[in-house]
């Protein structure tokens, strides 16, 4: 009878009903960040209409696209046609549930955190073939086919640069690797030249990989490529189509979360004078931002390109990278 | 990245670019047969947009024409305005006062201004770059502003008339023209810094859709398309009309054959442009901008005239055939992207989709004016 | 060697351009929006601005110049004026007793003004015209204030 009374499954529903509470408010509010932030770049002015400057659009958006009809196509394998938005969108709320948002606030600290975000992560990739396969249009087929290659190209320099973090932290739990970076901002990772001079190199490189595990531009074959092609996802209507958005944002946020962990320190101050949970978010947010600020600058790029910066470019330096870093760990 | 177009590996299947296409700008409608990605062969398909100008200058009097020929090429209206009014001017003889030579090289050159910045934008975004469109915009805002000070419009300029242009333009238009010449230069430098310097514009349009000199000349190609194969030619240089000759400026051209020559070229050309409106401005003379004595009814004498201008996208030319009466006998347009379009069956064989479609936008293409 | 500094030294510079080009955003972020909130805003237009045609009235009299001698109809590329006339008893001139501008087929070219020697036409300067329904575009210049309509 305690043992159902315990505070520790109450405390976890909690946290769950908070994270998918937390996903679903960035998920609404930054479409509406990047419309406006695109407005602020493009010299215009967003959203106006809906609520004063526009800030009740994503609830137009939401009860819009919640009251279109669901309709699935005839002649869909119809597990995988339903299966895939789900595939997409759980396993991020379940990213979230590691990450430690502050000293306090973690849903559930697990001591291998780091390796189950990045395996978490490539279930993306897997949901999206489904949505590509199941939709029994041949072009959703090859862009899904492209979007795979996209995602694992890019998920090799992610994981060397995460090995590489690992070698210098000696630990896959987030929280720990937060609290070694206490004290000022000269902790953190990012700026621990002296174990491994590459290490802003190597920020650099996690950011770009993260925009294109997440399918950002530069990186968006499968949203906006296809001018002839409609995508993946295009037989997905209504919430389906909802369902994949949403994961994309939340997507956005857990990689910038992941980020602020590994590289920029997390909840605490660059001052180390008070760490807290809205250092955390300022950094989120940053990120966020810059995400949203080279969507807008850059053209596309092509899909050779995209593979060429990968195999050619990020993969030699990523490994140099964790070669250097193991060498200067070792020696030091 | 390109195949050998001769040989057919794999199963093709045929799809359908258009007729609604956000890429075509304008009803085009191109029947594709893809291998995979690459193209095995393309066959653009026009008529969509087909309005019959032609028959309707039949049956339509010689001012009543201007109506139509503003919205053949409706980006670079005041370009067609100019070749028409010169063609009617040269076949009735009448003399145009030497103030509103330079009021229509002034305008013309303008809008030769917001026509390549109507490009620009377009372009960049088939590319996937969303921004450099509202840059443009603005700037191609502060130019209709100014034409429509003095025209009335904004696109479809009916501006000129026989004998000269319809109204005069003031102090205002002229301060607003100097005003705008340092403006536009350093927004040029803005979209150098921001796209043409861009590695990854750079690597979209580097090497991609090269055009060989002789398959420009095969199909008639003018303009941009023609500069940036290497070939200088020009219609306000080497057939020169109006008072171009009194004027200090050159014509870009590139070797490189690719798309990122004709986008240099058009760029270039903005600068020139500027260059003109400077010159024209510092010596416009004072004077009338109607002739005299022009017949409220025209009735030219019998005969027919070519006239040819530079239009934004290549050499516009008009054939007038009169039979002396107040209608025209025959009037046959000669459009600029006709003959770009017709070049790019050829030349995007073996290509990959998305390349050809930065080739598409490349050359500059309105398709009412293929259509007429 | 000489492939592998090329090789770092074109990384180097293509990141280069991408900084340079966000800068460029990130400066325009800062600069006012050049947008008019539509149809919040009014703008206001240029003397010389064509916007459908209308009847210049008299100062007094309120009467329109105009004398129905149809060369605003003659000149019009696509026939889109109609205009009719009587003589009343004991008037020098003609009077016109129907007006009507069909906008639908008007292309804003300007002839009938240039025309009318009797200076009856001019442009308005009315530019937002939206309706749902097509007869709010068949003006009657005579009665224009009082059938409200697309204007």
């Amino acid at each position: 009878m305690t043992e159902l009374l315990s505070t520790e499954p109450i405390r976890m529903l909690v946290f769950l009903v908070g994270i998918v509470m937390f996903v679903a408010f960035n998920a609404a509010y930054l479409t509406l960040l990047e419309r406006k932030a695109s407005s602020w770049f493009q010299r215009r002015l967003g959203p106006m209409e809906v609520g004063p400057h526009g800030l009740l659009q994503p609830i137009a958006d939401g009860i819009k696209l919640a009251g279109k009809q669901i309709i699935i196509p005839d002649g869909v394998d119809r597990v995988l046609f339903i299966l895939s938005p789900v595939m997409v969108s759980v396993p991020v709320i379940m990213n979230l549930s590691t990450i430690p948002f502050s000293e306090t606030i973690e849903a559930r600290n697990v001591n291998l955190g780091l390796l189950m975000i990045l395996s978490f992560a490539s279930f993306n990739v897997m949901g999206v073939m489904f949505g590509g396969w199941a939709s029994r249009n041949k072009y959703s087929v090859i862009s899904a086919a492209r979007v795979v290659a996209q995602n694992v190209a890019y998920e090799i320099p992610m994981f060397l640069i995460a090995i590489s973090l690992v070698v210098v932290t000696h630990t896959f739990d987030l929280r720990e690797t937060v609290l070694l970076q206490s004290g000022g901002f000269w902790n953190w990772n990012l700026f621990k030249l002296g174990v491994s001079p590459l290490m802003p190199v190597a920020c650099l490189l996690f950011f770009v990989c993260l925009l294109a595990e997440t399918n950002r531009s530069p990186f968006d074959m499968m949203e906006a490529e296809s001018e002839l092609i409609a995508g993946a996802i295009t037989e997905y209507s209504g919430m389906g189509f909802g369902l994949f958005f949403i994961s994309e944002y939340a997507n956005i946020v857990v990689g910038s979360c992941l980020v602020t962990i590994l590289f920029l320190g997390g909840w605490n101050c660059p001052f180390g004078l008070y760490p807290g949970l809205h250092w955390f978010f300022v950094k989120m947010y940053g990120i966020i931002f810059v995400v949203i600020w080279v969507r807008w600058s850059f053209p596309r790029i092509q899909f050779y390109g995209l593979l060429n910066l990968s195999w050619k470019i990020l993969i030699p330096v990523s490994l140099a990278h964790l070669l250097l870093t193991c060498v200067m760990v070792k020696l030091w | 990245m390109s195949l050998d177009a001769t040989t057919i590996q794999g199963e093709t299947f045929v799809v359908n670019l258009g007729p609604q296409h956000p890429a075509t700008h304008g009803v085009l409608r191109v029947k594709l047969t893809l291998d995979g990605e690459y193209i095995m062969n393309a066959e653009p398909v026009i008529g969509y947009s087909h309005r019959m100008h032609e028959k309707m200058a039949e049956n339509r009097t010689y001012p009543q024409y201007f109506a139509n020929i503003g919205r053949i090429d409706y980006v670079g209206a005041m370009i067609y305005n100019f070749g028409y009014a010169s063609a009617v001017e040269r076949l009735a003889g009448i003399q145009v006062p030497e103030r509103a030579e330079y009021i229509r090289v002034i305008t013309s050159e303008l809008n030769r201004i917001a026509s390549h910045l109507l490009w620009f934008g377009p372009f960049i975004i088939d590319l996937g770059g969303l921004t450099p469109l509202l840059y443009a915009f603005d700037d191609r805002e502060a130019i209709l502003n100014l034409l429509e000070s003095v025209a009335g419009a904004r696109l479809t300029f009916s501006y000129f008339r026989f004998g000269g242009v319809c109204n005069d333009i003031d102090e205002d238009f002229m301060a607003g023209c100097r005003a705008f010449i340092p403006r536009m230069r350093e927004r040029l430098t803005l979209y150098r810094r921001l796209v043409t310097e861009n590695v990854i514009f750079r690597k979209r349009v580097e090497g991609i859709g090269i055009i060989p000199p002789e398959i420009c000349r095969t199909y008639g190609a003018t303009g941009p398309v023609l500069r940036g194969s290497g070939i200088r030619y020009d219609v306000r240089k080497n057939e020169p009309y109006s008072i171009y000759p009194l004027l200090d400026f050159d014509i870009p051209a590139f070797a490189e054959c690719d798309s990122m020559a004709r986008y240099r070229v058009r760029m270039e050309e903005m600068n020139q442009s500027l260059r003109i409106v400077e010159q024209a401005l510092d010596r416009l003379p004072s004077g009338p901008v109607m002739a005299e004595k022009v017949p409220r009814v025209l009735k030219p004498p019998k005969g027919d005239c070519y006239f040819n201008v530079e239009g934004a996208r290549g050499s516009f030319g008009i054939r007038i055939v009169s039979d002396g009466t107040d209608t025209p006998y025959r009037l046959k347009l000669r459009t600029p992207c006709f003959a770009n379009l017709s070049l790019f069956g050829e030349v995007s064989r073996g290509m990959l989709l998305a390349d050809s479609l930065a080739l598409l936008g490349s050359l500059d293409l309105c398709i009412p004016d293929v259509d007429r | 060697m000489v492939g592998v500094v090329r090789y770092f030294r074109d990384i180097a510079l293509g990141l280069y351009t991408l900084m340079v080009g966000m800068a460029v955003t990130f400066r325009n972020m800062f600069q006012p929006a050049v947008t008019l909130q539509y149809p919040h805003e009014h703008l206001e237009m240029t003397p010389r601005f064509r916007g459908p045609v209308e009847l210049i009235r008299d100062q007094e009299t309120g009467q329109p110049h105009c004398v129905v001698c149809m060369m605003c109809q003659k000149a019009c590329p696509t026939g889109c004026i109609d205009v009719d006339g009587e003589k009343p008893a004991g008037a020098k001139r003609k009077v016109p007793t129907r007006f009507i501008l069909n906008f639908t087929t008007c292309s804003l070219c300007g002839l009938c003004v240039e025309s009318c020697k009797f200076d009856a036409l001019r442009h308005s300067r009315v530019y937002n015209q939206a309706s749902t329904r097509k007869e709010d575009f068949i003006m009657d210049l005579l009665h224009l204030k009082e059938n409200g309509g697309a204007s």
